[in-house]
């Protein structure tokens, strides 16, 4: 009686095993129909693993054209001039909205993303496109503060140790997203279009910006990676490189406890595109749970994908990185950026210039 | 007092002569030193990081020939890496791009710069000024003048035939010649000034029609114009980021916008590999063409 107790009990502790090992993913199938096709996808620079592109050109039998940009105002100005026959682009979120305004994008049929039930629900619904109409995440970050850990021994976890910092630091070139942390500062909506509001946030910044030697465009873990600064605002991606890059602890990245502003790159479907059906076929592999896990592996950003999460498919490294996937208390605290319209923009883009002049840039 | 006094101001000005000179010694001695600096430092160092171990551009931490042996890797067909596929698929766009384009304008701007320097025609002088436009105008101008032109003229084709043009290596290549021609006509002009005409007389006074006198006086006297003509058409070609941004299609990107396409992200050692390797490239062609014309002249 009590061996097969032991025996039940050790079936037991292996059944949730053997229930994984019968589980086991099957591999995405292309739909029929599509063999001997064209897809033609542009997008961000070293944003996709080595073998998605092969794999979906093996699967569905067709052939991929892959053309990189490195901003969203490169992307637009292409788009913007006619499309010359993408099918497939990963717009930020400011961008979609703006893009929908336009008319630059073809709503998606969900019906043939079957995988969107794959995403994490708090990424469905955004604030630029609260459908998902015209778009489906593709990978999402932070930004945040990646500093020397030899300056910062313990670490930093508010602003405030950036703002009284006693060396010099470099701040993101993100207008909306700096304001944005000063506006959570003032307790004011991180995306407020208010006048006297946005100008509080610059007053805010230029008090706190005594230390800044830099507003860097993209570049702040270089001047972080060669000292000239030891706390530099910045995508989690980008600090992640450097400490990367270098094989060592000389640098980490934090969101600070106030808050920080979170993006999101999306899947979307340029107008004029020739294939988009070919397109929502390539958006469903994406959000395959091995495929999107596979991604993340190799971009080290984080995925939308709570399947490939939940599958164990993502390194144990990359998903118990907090600079990668953060704690569910600080993702309470990001905010996501909206495009404010023409008239905020106007009065971010002034407040924004004055506070360049005052911090002497 | 006047002669001591005279002697005294000779003395002066002398010696101020003497340290004009000597300062202006010195100042000749470093312009090439900083001309040739600042024109090799930037190239040279774009070659030493390309054998730089670390993915980095901050430090060089030792010597590898990995870069180079990943293109050769990708080449050889023996392990196809997806990123280095792209970047040499932009390498190889940028050659087809640039032969293609150069043998157009060559052909065309070398015929334009006679019919302006042998022919008299009604218009002759416009065409003459307007063939400096492309030289002068900026090129993000005219970049974007050929992308709405290029739009325009693909919409009206789709309303008139129902067929949808999407850009390509076409529209890469005709903005490539636009351009290009100016150069090669204005490059071919300047060796028909400096030809003596007599030459072409005498040819036609020994009874040689105007297509033999062309093809055995004209063509091999000009023809080091048009070789460099052409290179310096090929180089443009290669190097040219604002218009082909703007002309490109899908699966058409030349190497500069491939290379600006990584600005987001760190430029790998892989870029400065292809660069170096591009570099050789042209500096070859640019020393056969220096010779080829060095024989030349020496045979006239």
């Amino acid at each position: 009686m009590k061996k097969l107790m032991l025996l039940i009990t050790i079936l037991c502790l292996l059944a949730p095993g053997a229930i994984a090992q019968d589980m086991e993913h099957e591999p995405w199938t292309c739909p029929d129909g599509y063999e001997g096709q064209t897809l033609s996808i542009f997008n961000w620079s070293t944003y996709i693993a080595e073998d998605t592109v092969p794999n979906f050109e093996e699967a569905c039998g067709v052939t991929v054209n892959y053309d990189i940009y490195e901003s969203n105002e490169a992307m637009l100005a292409r788009i913007r001039q006619g499309n010359p026959g993408y099918d497939i682009i990963v717009p930020s979120g400011g961008a979609v909205q703006r893009m929908a305004e336009e008319m630059l994008l073809i709503p998606l049929d969900l019906e043939m993303i079957p995988n969107i039930a794959n995403v994490i629900p708090d990424l469905l619904g955004p604030a630029y496109d609260p459908e998902n109409k015209y778009s489906l995440p593709y990978q999402w970050g932070t930004v945040g503060v990646g500093y020397s850990t030899e300056v910062f021994p313990d670490g930093i976890h508010s602003w405030d140790q950036v703002w009284e910092h006693d060396g010099p630091v470099a701040w993101l070139d993100d207008r909306q997203t700096m304001l944005g942390i000063a506006h959570l500062f003032l307790g004011n909506d991180p995306n407020t279009t208010d006048p006297d509001e946005i100008n509080a946030a610059r007053d805010y910044l230029i008090e706190k910006g005594g230390n800044v030697v830099t507003v860097a465009a993209d570049d702040g873990q270089v001047l972080l990676e060669r000292g000239d600064v030891d706390i530099a605002v910045e995508y989690n991606g980008d600090i992640l490189q450097i400490s990367w890059d270098c094989e060592c602890d000389d640098y980490a990245y934090a969101i600070p406890e106030e808050g920080s502003n979170v993006w999101i790159d999306n899947l979307s479907i340029p107008v004029d595109a020739p294939n988009p059906e070919l397109a929502m076929v390539f958006i469903d592999y994406i959000l395959d749970a091995k495929v999107g896990a596979d991604l993340t592996n190799y971009i080290w950003y984080a995925s939308p994908n709570q399947a490939s999460i939940d599958s164990g498919y993502i390194d144990e490294e990359i998903l118990n990185d907090p600079a990668i996937f953060p704690p569910p208390e600080q993702v309470a605290n990001l905010f996501a950026i909206i495009d404010v319209g023409a008239e905020a923009e106007a009065l971010i883009n002034n407040a924004w210039d004055e506070l360049l002049i005052f911090l002497g840039q | 007092m006047s002669v001591s006094s005279e002697l005294l101001i000779n003395e002066g000005s002398m010696r101020r002569n003497r340290a004009v000179r000597r300062f202006g010694q010195i100042g000749l001695w470093l312009n090439p030193v900083f001309a040739y600096f600042f024109l090799w430092a930037p190239i040279v160092i774009l070659v030493l990081f390309s054998f730089n171990d670390s993915r980095s551009v901050a430090s060089f931490t030792g010597f590898t020939l990995k870069w180079y042996n990943n293109i050769l890797n990708n080449v050889m067909g023996a392990e196809r890496a997806f990123s280095t596929e792209i970047m040499l698929n932009a390498f190889r766009n940028s050659l087809f791009v640039g032969t293609v384009a150069t043998a157009i304008a060559t052909a065309l701007g070398a015929m334009i710069a006679l019919a302006l320097a042998r022919g008299n025609f009604p218009g002759k002088k416009l065409i003459d000024g307007l063939l400096f436009l492309p030289v002068v105008i900026p090129e993000i101008t005219q970049a974007i003048s050929l992308a709405i032109f290029f739009k325009v003229a693909f919409d009206w084709i789709a309303t008139i035939s129902g067929e949808r043009i999407f850009p390509g290596f076409h529209t890469i290549i005709m903005a490539h010649v636009t351009f290009n021609i100016s150069f090669v006509a204005i490059v071919v002009r300047a060796r028909l000034a400096d030809m003596d005409p007599q030459l072409e007389e005498a040819a036609n006074d020994l009874g040689a029609n105007p297509w033999r006198t062309f093809w055995r006086i004209t063509f091999p006297l000009v023809l080091p114009g048009v070789v460099s003509g052409a290179l310096l058409a090929f180089t443009l070609s290669l190097d040219d980021f604002v218009i082909t941004f703007f002309t490109s299609g899908v699966g058409t990107s030349t190497l500069p916008v491939f290379v600006y396409g990584l600005l987001k992200l760190t430029v790998t050692p892989e870029v400065n590999a292809i660069s170096t390797i591009m570099m050789v490239l042209s500096t070859l062609l640019i020393g056969i063409s220096l010779v080829l014309q060095a024989r030349s002249a020496s045979r006239v």
